[in-house]
């Protein structure tokens, strides 16, 4: 907690100091949208070499637990993320979106790598891959590369929390530069 | 067995089969009207025994299309290949399901995508493809202008 500020950061909120402490001033909406954001549990869903990078992710060298997302579920019940992590095809496309109705409100989903975002290598001259899987459920954020590096999904999933954040009403992400931590200080 | 030693074990019985070394392996090309009897041969033949068919699968080569078999004796390890070129309006070839099991799918994927017509296979239906679905999409004519599919 930063004193001069008065904001107890990352939590939201003001702090008004009395004697003897202080008090917070909060909306329950923020401190919802705050506690939702670290504790996205991912569902275990994987359909092409993206998803070797999504594992790569989760386990020790890159470690998504350190945002929140450690706790990869294998039923769409306890779910609150989808990364959609390689191509879908036409036949997985009932699948995906059976899986997405499964999962409870509020939802979020990640389309991982060129596949799943526009269906990249396979946009022309294929009879079976689905363009882009925001045919079939709704996307919150895009990640580019075949596959992507941890690095760009550990990025998407922290552009995420900052969209829960910031109630779901985060400005479109500029892709054409390099992620910047805003924060310097961090 | 050596390649010579297969080679000539099969010209003595099958002279019209004509052989190819250029690539990998040793390939022989045989009328699609004499693949069963050759095929059964090759699996029965004591010496030869290939009990294995690893690879079965079709190439289009918009005039003719050409089904190929990889054969492989788990005894000897030697290994063949196996090519017969079929009419493109009317593929009909013999099933081998019956011989090597494994041909079963195998058949029904090529009957599926290249829509060659497998006689006496025991369940010719589609494999990966939904029931209503139109053409052979792994020919090389397949179009589809919704999918932006023209080779």
């Amino acid at each position: 907690m930063s004193e001069e500020k008065n904001k107890p950061e990352p939590f939201p909120g003001e702090v008004h100091p009395t004697s003897g402490g202080g008090i917070l001033v909060s909306r329950i909406d923020d401190v919802i949208s705050w506690a939702r954001a670290n504790s996205l549990w991912p569902l275990v869903f994987g359909t092409s070499c993206c998803a070797i990078e999504m594992m790569s992710t989760a386990s020790a060298k890159y470690d998504w637990s350190r945002f929140g997302f450690e706790v990869a579920r294998a039923t769409p019940r306890q779910s609150d993320v989808i990364i959609i992590a390689g191509t879908i095809v036409n036949k997985m496309a009932p699948v995906l979106k059976r899986l997405y109705d499964q999962m409870p409100e509020p939802k979020y989903v990640i389309a991982m790598g060129a596949c799943a975002t526009s269906g990249g290598p396979f946009f022309y001259n294929t009879y079976s891959v689905v363009k882009g899987a925001d045919h079939i459920i709704p996307v919150d954020v895009y990640i580019a590369g075949c596959p992507p590096r941890p690095e760009a999904l550990l990025h998407a999933l922290i552009t995420l929390q900052k969209k829960i954040k910031e109630g779901g009403k985060r400005k479109k992400i500029i892709i054409d530069r390099f992620w910047k931590p805003e924060n310097k200080d961090l | 067995m050596t390649n010579e030693e297969i080679k000539n074990k099969i010209s003595n019985l099958y002279p019209s089969v004509t052989f190819d070394e250029t690539s990998q392996w040793l390939q022989t090309y045989i009328e699609s009207v004499s693949f069963l009897p050759f095929a059964e041969f090759l699996q029965n033949d004591r010496e030869l025994n290939f009990d294995y068919l690893f690879c079965l699968t079709c190439v289009d080569w918009k005039t003719h299309l050409t089904m190929v078999y990889h054969f492989t004796s788990t005894f000897s390890r030697h290994i063949l290949v196996v090519k017969s070129q079929l009419n493109r309006e009317n593929p009909v070839i013999h099933t081998v399901s019956h011989i090597w099991r494994t041909a079963e799918f195998h058949e029904r994927e090529v009957f599926d995508l290249f829509g060659v017509k497998f006689t006496n296979h025991p369940d010719l239906r589609r494999l990966l493809l939904t029931d209503d679905w139109n053409g052979y999409p792994l020919r090389k004519d397949y179009q589809d202008p919704v999918n932006m599919i023209k080779l």
